[in-house]
Formats: C-alpha cells, sequence, structure tokens
C-alpha cells in the first residue's frame, strides 16, 4: 500500500473500530464485569459468581429463561409454516405486477411500529375487543370473552410481529430457484410432495435458516409484545431484566441476566448455522 | 407448485383462500386501530358511538385530539430528532465500512467482519444495558477522577442515539455493501485515466452510483430508529420519543388518541416507504 | 408400426397469438428428429406441450399411439433435458440421476446399480458423490441425459442442451449426442436454432417458422432441395436476387434482377410463370471460379468481375466479386486447393454456374 491508500485505510477502519469498540465490544465486557461483582456495603463490591448463582437458584428465574426459549422456539417454527406457503405463492405462482404487490403488502405493516401492531391485537382480543363481540353476537359465547394475557396471544402477537422476517428471505432463496428444476422434478415423475421435499425445501433451505434466527432473536429479545399482550404475569425474561435495572435498580443481578440472555440467543444461533453447515456471513448477506 | 404444472382445480383454490386468509390476518391488526381513530368513544372499542374527527382536531376536553396534545406532539419531534441523527450516522458510517471492506483487504478483516453483523444477533435489550451500564461506568469513573458530571453519559437522547446507532449501523453497512460490490471498478479507473483524481473519481463517480443505496438505508435507518422500542426503552431519560411515550399511555389504559397517533404513524411510514420503494425501482 | 410420437394438427394460441399453427407430424422409433428454426417460431412451445407444462389449444400428441393429453407431466413416459439442463443443485449427482428411479419407488439397490451403470454409459464411472457444480460443462450435459435416460422413456425432449456450450464444445457433443443416442436406442426430439447441430445429428429435420412447419426431411433435402423460400434462405448461405421472371422453359427460367441482371434459373417444379415477381438463390458453394472463362462452357450463367474483398475463414473462405456490369456484389467459395493463392482485391475473374442451382421462389413479403 502507498501513502495515499494507507491514510485512506486508516481514515475508513477507524468509525468502524470506534462503533464496535466503543458500543458492541467494550459495553459487553464492562456488562460482563459488573455481573460479576457482588455489592457488600456501599459502593463496595467483590468479584463473585454470586449473581449468577441467584439466577441458577431461584426457581423463577430458571423458570422464566427456559419458558422464554421455548416458547420463542415455538414462535419461530410457527412462523415459517405460516409464512412457507405464502412465500411459495408469491415467489412461484403469481407472476407480474400482482407478485410485487403483494410482496409489498407483506412489507408495509411492518414500517409501521411494533407498538402499533400490538396495541390492533389489544384492541382485537380484550374483554371489550372484536373478537370477543362476534362470538358473542354469532351465539359462540354467552358472556364477553377475555383473549389477552395467555400464552397463546402471546404467541399471536409474536408470530405476527416476526412475519416480515421470514417472508422476505423465503421469497428472496424461492424466487432464485429457477422453474425449469421444478419442472425437471416433475418430468422425472415427481409429485408435489416430492418436489417440495427433495427440491424446494432444499434449495430454499439458506432462507429458512437465515429467517428462523432473525425470529428467534427477535421473539426472545422482545419485551413490548409479551407485557402487553401477556399482562403482568407473562413471565418473559426482558421483563425480568428491565425489572432488576429500572425498577428494583440492581444492575449487578440484571447485568448477569443479560448475560445469560445472551449466551442463550449465541447458543442456539450457532447451533443453527452448525446443523445446516452455514456462516453467519452468508446467512445474513 | 408453479402455473405450468397442472395442478388440481380444488387444491388451487384452497391455496389461494390460505393465501387470502393470511393477507386478512397481516391486515386485521391495523385496520382495527385505524378504524377506531374515528369513534366518538372514550374507549378503542366496541360499541361503535359514531364518526368523529375529534380525535385528531378536537381541542376540549375529554376529546382533546392528537394535533392539540402538547407532549405527543413533543414526542414525535423527539423521534424525528433522534432518527434524523442515527440515519445520517448510520449511512456515514455504513458509507464508511462498505469501502473498507470492498477495497482493502487487511488482516483480521474476517473478524472484524463478523463482528460488524453481531449486533444483528443480540437482542436489542442486551445492547441497550450493555450500553447503558458501560456509559454510567465511564461516568462515574470520570467523576471520581475529575469530579466532572457528564450528562451526555446519563440516560437520554445521546445515549438513545448511541444505542440505536450500535445496530442500525450494520444494516446500513449490508444495504451500501451489496450496492458497491455490483460496482464495476472499470469505471473508476475510465475516470483516472480521463485525469480525475482518486478522490474525485470516487466522489464523481462511486459516490453517485452508491447514492440510492445511502438514500434507501437513510429511510430504512429512519424507520427502524423511529419505531425502535427494545434499546430505547433500556437508555431514555426525561425527553420520551413517541413509541415511548405512547407506550406509558397505553399502560394507563388507552383512548382513540392513541389510534389516531397509530393512523398517522401508519400513513407517514407507508409514505416513506412506498416512496422509497418506487424510488428504487426507479433507479 | 406406430410411430413413437405423433403430433396431429397441433395448434397453441396465447390471445391472439398463435404461436403453433395447426403442426402435424410422426416421429419413426429409435430416430434423431430435430426441429429448426430462429428464435420465436415455436419450437419451444411444441417442446412443452410434449412434455406436458403447456396444454394444447387443439390437436392431439400420441405417444406409442395413445394420446397423452390428459397425461400430467410428472406421468408422461417422455423425460427433457432442459435448456440451462435443470440438474438439481441440492443434490450430488447420484442422486440427480436416481432421483426419478426413486419417484418409482425402486429398491434402492437396484437404483444405485442403474446410476452407476448410467455413469459408466456415458463415460464417467464412479463419480456419483461429486456435487453438480464440480462438473464441467459437457459432463453436466451427459449427467443431464443420465438422468432422463434411466428413466428408459419412450422419448427424449432436448430443449437446446448444447446452447451453453463454447465453440470447441458444443462441436464435440454434436458427434457425443449422436453416438449416445445410437447407443441408447431411444427416439430423441431435439430443437434447436443452430443448423449445424441440426444437419450433422438428425435423421430427420423439420423447420420451423411463424408456428409452422416449412418443411420436413433428410439433411440433405433440406440442403439441396428446399422447398421454401424460408428454408432456402435458412439452411446454409446463399446470394440472393430479386427479380421478375421473364421467361419459363419448362424447368427452366430467366429472371431479371432488379439491378438489371438477366439469370437462369430453375423451378423444380414449382408452378411460376413469366411476369411473376421471384427471388433466386445460389449458393457461393455452387459458383465456379476461373481465371478465364474458357471452360465455362456448361454454364448458363457467367459472369465477369473484379474481386472486391478476400474473406478468409480457412476451408469456409470466400471471395466478393462486383459484377462489372450490374454493380452487384456476390458471394463466391475460394477454393483452398492452391491455384488461387495469388489472388488478390482488384483482380478480374470469371464466375459462373448452372442454371439448375438457381433455386428460384414466388418472392414473399419481405
Amino acid at each position: 500500500m502507498h501513502s495515499g491508500a494507507r491514510i485512506g485505510f486508516f481514515l475508513l477502519l477507524t468509525p468502524l473500530v470506534l462503533w464496535l469498540a466503543l458500543l458492541i465490544v467494550i459495553p459487553h465486557i464492562d456488562m460482563f464485569l459488573v455481573s460479576m461483582r457482588e455489592r457488600v456495603g456501599v459502593r463496595q463490591y467483590e468479584t463473585s459468581f454470586a449473581n449468577y448463582l441467584t439466577f441458577f437458584t431461584e426457581p423463577l428465574y430458571i423458570r422464566t429463561f427456559v419458558r422464554t426459549a421455548v416458547m420463542s422456539v415455538l414462535a419461530t417454527i410457527i412462523t415459517l409454516l405460516i409464512a412457507f406457503p405464502v412465500s411459495l405463492y408469491i415467489a412461484k405462482i403469481v407472476r407480474g405486477r400482482l407478485q410485487q404487490v403483494l410482496f409489498v403488502l407483506c412489507l408495509i405493516p411492518f414500517y409501521v411500529s411494533e407498538l402499533v401492531r400490538t396495541f390492533g391485537w389489544m384492541i382485537l382480543l380484550r374483554e371489550t375487543g372484536l373478537v370477543s363481540n362476534l362470538l358473542q353476537w354469532t351465539g359462540l359465547a354467552d358472556q364477553p370473552v377475555e383473549m389477552l394475557y395467555n400464552d397463546a396471544a402471546i404467541m399471536i402477537g409474536l408470530v405476527y410481529t416476526s412475519m416480515l422476517f421470514m417472508v422476505v428471505p423465503l421469497v428472496t432463496t424461492l424466487e432464485s430457484l429457477d422453474d425449469s428444476v421444478i419442472e425437471a422434478g416433475y418430468d422425472l415423475g415427481g409429485n408435489g410432495f416430492s418436489v417440495l421435499r427433495e427440491i424446494i425445501i432444499p434449495h430454499a433451505a439458506p432462507g429458512i435458516v437465515s429467517g428462523s434466527i432473525v425470529v428467534f432473536m427477535l421473539s426472545l429479545g422482545n419485551y413490548l409484545t409479551p407485557t402487553m399482550l401477556g399482562g403482568k404475569d407473562s413471565l418473559w425474561f426482558t421483563e425480568m431484566i428491565y425489572n432488576q435495572f429500572i425498577v428494583r435498580f440492581n444492575w449487578e443481578l440484571g447485568a448477569a441476566f443479560g448475560f445469560m440472555l445472551l449466551i442463550l440467543s449465541s447458543v442456539i444461533v450457532w447451533s443453527m448455522l452448525k446443523l445446516t453447515r452455514q456462516s453467519l456471513e452468508e446467512t445474513m448477506a | 407448485m408453479i402455473p405450468t404444472i397442472p395442478q388440481p382445480r380444488a387444491l388451487r383454490f384452497f391455496y389461494g383462500t390460505y393465501v387470502a386468509l393470511f393477507f386478512l390476518y397481516l391486515a386485521l391488526p391495523l385496520a382495527v386501530v385505524a378504524v377506531f381513530a374515528f369513534n366518538d368513544s372514550q374507549f378503542p372499542s366496541l360499541p361503535w358511538e359514531g364518526f368523529t374527527w375529534n380525535w385528531f382536531f378536537g381541542d376540549s376536553r375529554p376529546m382533546i385530539g392528537v394535533f392539540y396534545e402538547r407532549p405527543i406532539i413533543r414526542a414525535v419531534g423527539t423521534s424525528a430528532f433522534v432518527a434524523l441523527f442515527v440515519g445520517l450516522l448510520s449511512v456515514a458510517v455504513g458509507t464508511s465500512n462498505a469501502f473498507l471492506f470492498n477495497r482493502f483487504s487487511f488482516r483480521g478483516k474476517g473478524v472484524l467482519y463478523v463482528l460488524m453483523l453481531l449486533p444483528l444477533v443480540i437482542p436489542g435489550i442486551v445492547l441497550g444495558i450493555s450500553i447503558l451500564v458501560f456509559s454510567s461506568t465511564v461516568a462515574n469513573g470520570m467523576w471520581d477522577i475529575a469530579n466532572m458530571d457528564i450528562q451526555a453519559l446519563r440516560p437520554g437522547l445521546v445515549l438513545v442515539i448511541l444505542g440505536q446507532f450500535s445496530f442500525i449501523a450494520t444494516i446500513a453497512t449490508l444495504v451500501i455493501s451489496a450496492r458497491l460490490q455490483k460496482f464495476d471498478r472499470s469505471l473508476e479507473e475510465a475516470a483516472l485515466n480521463l485525469g480525475a483524481s482518486r478522490l474525485t473519481a470516487v466522489r464523481t463517480i462511486t459516490i453517485p452510483f452508491l447514492m440510492p443505496a445511502m438514500i434507501g438505508a437513510l429511510v430504512v435507518a429512519f424507520l427502524m430508529s423511529f419505531e425502535n422500542f427494545n434499546t430505547t426503552l433500556m437508555l431514555v431519560g426525561s425527553d420520551a420519543p413517541l413509541t415511548i411515550a405512547m407506550f406509558d399511555r397505553l399502560k394507563e389504559g388507552s383512548t382513540p388518541l392513541l389510534n389516531a397517533v397509530s393512523l398517522l404513524l401508519m400513513l407517514g411510514s407507508s409514505l416513506l416507504a412506498l416512496a422509497l420503494i418506487l424510488f428504487q425501482r426507479r433507479g | 408400426m406406430t410411430p413413437d410420437l405423433e403430433s396431429i394438427r397441433l395448434t397453441k394460441r396465447f390471445g391472439d397469438f398463435t404461436a403453433v399453427d395447426d403442426v402435424s407430424f410422426a416421429v419413426p422409433a429409435g430416430s434423431f428428429f430435430s426441429i429448426l428454426g430462429p428464435s420465436g417460431c415455436g419450437k419451444t412451445t411444441i417442446m412443452r406441450m410434449i412434455a406436458g407444462f403447456l396444454d394444447p389449444s387443439s390437436g392431439d400428441i400420441e405417444i406409442k399411439g395413445k394420446s397423452v393429453l390428459n397425461v400430467p407431466p410428472n406421468k408422461r413416459p417422455v423425460n427433457m433435458v432442459f435448456q440451462h439442463l435443470a440438474l438439481f443443485p441440492m443434490m450430488n449427482i447420484a442422486d440427480n440421476i436416481g432421483y426419478g428411479l426413486r419417484r418409482r419407488k425402486m429398491p434402492r439397490a437396484e437404483i444405485a446399480r442403474k446410476v452407476e451403470e448410467a455413469l459408466e454409459r456415458i463415460g464417467l464411472p464412479g463419480i456419483g458423490n461429486r456435487k453438480i457444480n464440480e462438473l464441467s460443462g459437457g459432463q453436466k450435459q451427459r449427467v443431464a441425459i443420465a438422468r432422463c435416460m434411466v428413466m428408459e422413456p419412450d422419448v427424449l425432449l432436448l430443449d437446446e442442451p448444447l446452447g451453453a456450450l463454447d465453440l470447441k464444445l458444443r462441436e464435440h457433443m454434436k458427434i457425443e449426442l449422436k453416438s449416445l443416442q445410437a447407443a441408447f436406442d431411444t427416439t430423441f426430439i431435439y430443437i434447436t436454432h443452430d443448423q449445424s447441430e441440426a444437419l450433422v445429428m438428425s435423421d430427420q429435420i423439420a423447420v420451423m417458422n411463424e408456428g409452422r412447419f416449412e418443411q420436413t426431411g433428410t439433411g440433405q433435402d433440406l440442403y439441396y432441395r428446399p422447398e421454401t423460400a424460408f428454408v432456402a434462405g435458412f439452411i446454409g448461405e446463399s446470394n440472393r436476387w430479386r427479380g421478375r421472371i421473364e421467361r419459363v422453359m419448362g424447368d427452366e427460367l430467366e429472371m431479371r434482377t432488379d439491378t438489371g441482371m438477366l439469370m437462369r434459373g430453375a423451378t423444380h417444379g414449382r408452378g411460376l410463370k413469366a411476369g411473376d415477381s421471384a427471388e433466386i438463390f445460389v449458393r457461393p458453394e455452387a459458383i465456379r471460379l476461373a481465371r478465364d472463362a474458357s471452360n465455362f462452357e456448361d454454364f448458363d450463367n457467367r459472369i465477369t468481375g473484379r474481386v472486391t474483398s478476400l474473406l478468409f475463414n480457412g476451408a469456409a473462405s470466400r471471395i466478393l466479386v462486383r459484377d462489372a456490369a450490374a454493380n452487384e456484389e456476390i458471394e463466391v467459395n475460394l477454393p483452398q486447393s492452391g491455384e488461387y493463392a495469388s489472388l488478390a482485391r482488384g483482380d478480374e475473374v470469371q464466375i459462373g454456374w448452372s442454371g439448375a442451382q438457381g433455386n428460384c421462389f414466388a418472392a414473399g413479403a419481405d
């Protein structure tokens, strides 16, 4: 590299390094250090595993942690199952203008704040809500039905909120599958099921993986949907973190929780990548 | 499966119905939010008490419309300010990163690239608390050493901007890199050949080529910042952006005022999104 | 014997546009049949109707005497080699070739045996575990054919499969395809816009234009005895003159070109009469070249001209000769036997051809 290029290189490198160091790497190290200390007096701390010990010995914390993970996995699976046929429809069945319109229609709701989307579900599902009224009107229920504040409501909200992040990668990968490959599958005697299983799904695998990772991450880290649709006792792990930080002002325990959440998400993302033999670079690109 | 493969009519019908139901599911929550903005009642729910514009233009209790509700207007202003800052910062850093990764090969590039992607797989709330913890560590340190109280490092708009920027920058980098990768380097060489300096070549040839992606990244960053909740929640101080302000109100119980705000938000962001889509199709 | 494939008055319309217009043909068992035509002539449409990816507007397709119109593509006894091959990138080579057999629920061991057999047949034994993208263009080609051939189809359809290959490989694959067809002894239907592919490989060629078959025959038929102006212009190269017929004497005729040259041609049985506007096609290789006119007595067309260009192209070298009287450029084959090695631009030469070589047709709309 000659000197001009060298100066350019460092000019370009600086913002990247500042960003990653000051906003990502060092804060996480600091968070880890905070999680590793125990308050023994006013502004007196000792290094210890006390916070992690608290996490592992308190059943409520562990239960919430596991529950959040399981619900997030479930939300990911449901989102995938709902989104796949729709993506296939958009990518391979409709053509031309309608295809573009449907795709944009999929995108638009997600340019709207998550808060608005959740608010919509609250209007629909609460005791005085639309669904409850509809059930009474059709005679399926004889009194108002509360449909908020349960796990199903949380699930509906999570799936709704994540849909875009599944549909977009799926449509993109499915569109790249040449029609003639599907035709060849039929030409050689395949039927809808075998073509789907042996050709379409393997081809869409990268899209399925990247969509699933993003949806899982968003569900795991979601705060708004579980609190609004699940109510006070939604037992979502992000709520615990928020409470420790903002309500109890116990940053040490909160940081430990944050770290556990980070580990959980990293482990699941990493194992998903390993399982499908993909790298983060190609999945996110 | 695809149009050239004959399928039973019943199956096609069933499939079409499924897709229609899906779009109904997508539209339903947004539609009810919009409709109840016009309900002449204190509650955004049935029964329908008649149509009114009061939740937009009402200026007296109990129906104060959006445009007369000071705190909401201020929150919109705060959100716009934050979003603009985050957008500009993300596009600037994203462009710089795109050039760095596209034009240079250096030791540790792979590691830096993966690090650059990481913010996408860190839960937003964790990003928020880690920045909160670190900034207060620094602030406390400064107080201990120099007896200086740096307000910028306490929860507030500066931290909100930094927190949102910390992951939106990744998205800007990816969007701009994707376009830079399509750039034909020989165009720059042609400019050099015609007497431009290296910097001029980039300014007059490469940057205009990147412009659609930069504008796209700016709009996406703006929208993402505007609607961000998780990271913001952990870093917010006394000036609440719109999503936080609405969240606080929603917890206390909702009036159709929130529907009216939401409807305006929907219109605003859809228009911006549509404009972006049209702009990119042209480009 | 029933033909392997028969198309009966096959028609396909897309809205107002008729892509395939009342086409009938029969392909005897074991033959190599090509449909040759420019892009957009409807040949791909015919192919896709045979494979079952398009429904004809009217007409019928019979395979071994049975109509297949109501048979879905995955049940038809035809297989197709797609234009871009459509090998399944998510599977290895053995799984690609075995795909159709798995659909038939054949036992695994038998599939493995058949796949290995097919790989040997195409000269690529033992590569079953490799990935598709590890193959060269020619190898992919052979795998795509093997994938169809293990199905033992009644008819194999090939949709311009050589289009993506480079020139040298294409020349090689022409010969290889022909010998694969002989080895598998299956009916091949091959569509292409490249006449040399069709001429080299086919037993029968149908020349297609604007949805119709212009002429069906062997390569020699099409080359020596084109029945329409389109075929004469499309197959091989020709000098082409437009003009008005002055006299018809049996099979021979005289035409005055628009530029004023008088030349003799042949009707070859087409009904032409004096006063008709017509076109004469003369192949560059049918024109004799000499330095003096003495040995041209048998030729009824004789022209003196000057060489304006030498188009050297090895065995296919030509010269352009400008006729002194009509100011017309004529393309003439340049023999590479050495006698014209010293020929230079501006030299005066004699050219001539017999009237029988001047194929004359009523002038078309263009």
